[in-house]
């Protein structure tokens, strides 16, 4: 246990240093304006497998708590030109505070109730800030970016290292939860809500915990989008292509290891980027879609699945 | 600016709006409501029918509402494949359905819309027919005749389905699968291949529905997203599976909606189904004729 948690720690603070030493040598911003993206995804897909792989819980408001990150963001900028740090802290508040109050208001619902009131959330939303003039309303609203900090030489370079800190943040949070008893707690709620109450597991609380610790991990991951992207409007920041692709990257990968997700949007994720720049994006989704269905169908587990089996057939193998 | 006239023109224009919305919910209360399956996809089938009949009004000219009959052998096809494909994947293994299977019909519905997308193009379409594009006065109100149109094969399309449920032997199977699957089993029936009928049936009826779609306004091929709420709205209101309370149901949001559309305006109209929703889950989660 305590290795691994050396391993885990070095691991996180090598890739830091990494993308740190890439930001100072490659000149060319492309590469960071496409990393980003996929930076992006893992935090969110890490994120969505705390409720929705370890509890169980299939979260389709992905989106409401991305644009809800990106439009606080967009709200302090204009309000007081808060910097980007405040944003995304601000920013994961209000996503906690959203996620406990579906928590609170999804208590009775379970399965697929539960996935169409986080919809239903998403919708409100997005119609609530569509007709919101102060930040834009349906139009949008372009933004300024800031001068960037020192040791970055560009924006989205910056950028592209607070997502990375994001992630390891995301991911550090997600693995502690696993390895504890809020994980395994949420592990026995997924398998049988009833039986888990009946224990002494405190479902409610653990599954309002879960519900914040989500939430506010998807909003600040979706509040550097606004800067990253210098616009936003309520219909690209709610989309409910967010909540397909997290959906299928999380499923993908496999949701009973954090690993699954990371794995899921680094696959998932370069691919849309390559086919977004090589055919189209519509082609994109297409993929996505198809993806999701095979792997559902076939892979029930997720690649995470599909490698432990290979690893089980060779120790029986050797044996 | 407060207006009896304004307030009575909504309502029966709600009261038009809601049997429709009756007809388009009414696939999803049998196949989620009665049959437990999580279809996700209903409305983007219901979208997908709407362009199929847009096809076929656009290269041979037939009536809408005949091409919507014609295409829903089709669906029934399309929801005989579906079933069986949700049932050797998911229902027959049993394990971890939940997650897999919303997933799984959330998936079909994305790959559905991207495939329209790509067909159709991103535009607006709509179809011609004798009826579209004039409307009656009476009084002071001015009622579009596509709209009496597609209120008037709605309420007929939901009359005919409840005495479809409720008279005939097959329909009679249909809600015994639904009550009793294990029972039913007994009596030497089989339950998932009434099953199968049944999901093929409310895929049909999705196909007369799409025609109604794009009878009452152009289609979009994202326009499933906001009758994911309609539907969903309708058939948990409803209680599920009963046919009369997805009529009454879908009068309400109907009306609810025409209200707020005159009232203050097209922009908050989508939020009107999901908030109905939402309340009805948190509150009531049974509906208004619950089992």
């Amino acid at each position: 246990m305590h290795r691994s948690n050396i391993a885990f720690w070095t691991g996180a603070a090598v890739f830091l240093a990494a993308v740190f030493v890439l930001t100072r040598t490659i000149g060319n911003e492309y590469p960071f304006f496409a990393g980003y993206v996929i930076l992006q995804f893992v935090v969110l897909s890490v994120a969505w497998s705390i409720l929705g792989g370890y509890a169980g819980y299939v979260n389709f408001g992905t989106n409401a708590f991305f644009g809800v990150g990106v439009y606080t963001a967009v709200l302090l900028v204009e309000a007081f030109g808060a910097p980007l740090g405040v944003q995304i802290a601000v920013a994961a508040l209000v996503g906690s505070l959203l996620g406990l109050g579906v928590g609170l208001l999804t208590m009775r619902m379970r399965g697929i109730f539960f996935s169409i009131a986080t919809i239903a959330l998403a919708i409100i939303i997005e119609t609530s800030v569509t007709n919101w003039r102060f930040v834009g309303g349906a139009a949008g609203i372009q933004l300024q970016r800031p001068p960037v900090t020192p040791p970055f030489d560009s924006y989205v370079k910056m950028l592209f290292f607070v997502q990375a800190l994001l992630v390891v943040i995301a991911v550090a949070t997600t693995r502690s939860i696993q390895n504890s008893r809020i994980g395994r707690g949420l592990q026995a709620l997924r398998d049988d809500e009833l039986a888990a109450e009946c224990t002494g597991v405190p479902t409610l609380r653990l599954k309002l915990l879960a519900c914040a610790i989500s939430g506010a991990l998807i909003s600040a991951g979706g509040a550097p989008a606004a800067m990253y992207l210098q616009y936003a409007d309520p219909s690209s920041a709610f989309n409910l292509n967010y909540s397909v692709s997290v959906l299928a990257m999380s499923l993908i990968g496999g949701t009973s290891h954090w690993v699954g997700p990371v794995l899921g949007a680094i696959l998932l994720g370069v691919t849309q980027q390559l086919l977004a720049v090589t055919i189209s994006s519509e082609v994109n989704v297409l993929v996505l879609g198809i993806m999701l269905v095979l792997f559902v169908v076939a892979a029930p587990k997720g690649i995470i699945g599909l490698l432990r089996r290979q690893s089980s057939l060779r120790a029986k193998d050797r044996s | 600016m407060f207006s009896w006239d304004l307030l009575l023109g909504a309502v029966v224009l709600g009261v038009l709006l809601g049997c429709f919305y009756a007809a388009v919910s009414v696939g999803l209360s049998i196949a989620f409501g009665l049959l437990d399956v999580p279809q996700v996809a209903h409305p983007a089938f219901l979208v997908l029918a709407s362009y199929g009949v847009y096809l076929l009004n656009d290269r041979f000219e037939i009536d809408p509402l005949l091409a919507g009959l014609l295409i829903a052998p089709l669906f029934f096809l399309l929801g005989l494949v579906t079933y069986r494909l949700y049932y050797e994947t998911f229902e027959r293994r049993g394990s971890d359905a939940g997650v897999r299977g919303i997933a799984f019909f959330f998936g079909i519905a994305f790959i559905v819309e991207v495939l329209i997308i790509l067909q159709f193009g991103v535009d607006q379409r709509s179809v011609s027919a004798s009826y579209i594009g004039k409307a009656w006065r009476i009084w002071n109100m001015r009622i579009p005749i596509r709209q009496l149109v597609a209120f008037a094969v709605a309420l007929l399309l939901t009359v005919s389905l409840a005495a479809y449920l409720s008279k005939t032997f097959m329909g009679r199977a249909i809600r015994a699968v639904a009550q009793d699957e294990e029972g039913l089993r007994l009596m030497g029936a089989n339950p998932v291949w009434i099953k199968q009928f049944a999901f093929g049936i409310a895929t049909a009826v999705v196909a007369v529905a799409g025609a109604l779609l794009i009878i009452i306004a152009p289609v979009e091929p994202t326009l499933d997203r906001v009758y994911i709420g309609r539907t969903f709205c309708v058939v948990v209101m409803a209680g599920l599976g009963s046919i009369t309370g997805t009529l009454m149901a879908a009068i309400i949001l109907g009306v609810a909606e025409s209200i707020v559309l005159t009232m203050f305006g097209a922009s908050w109209a989508p939020a009107i189904s999901f908030a109905l929703l939402l309340g009805v889950l948190a509150v009531r989660p049974q509906g208004l004729l619950g089992r």
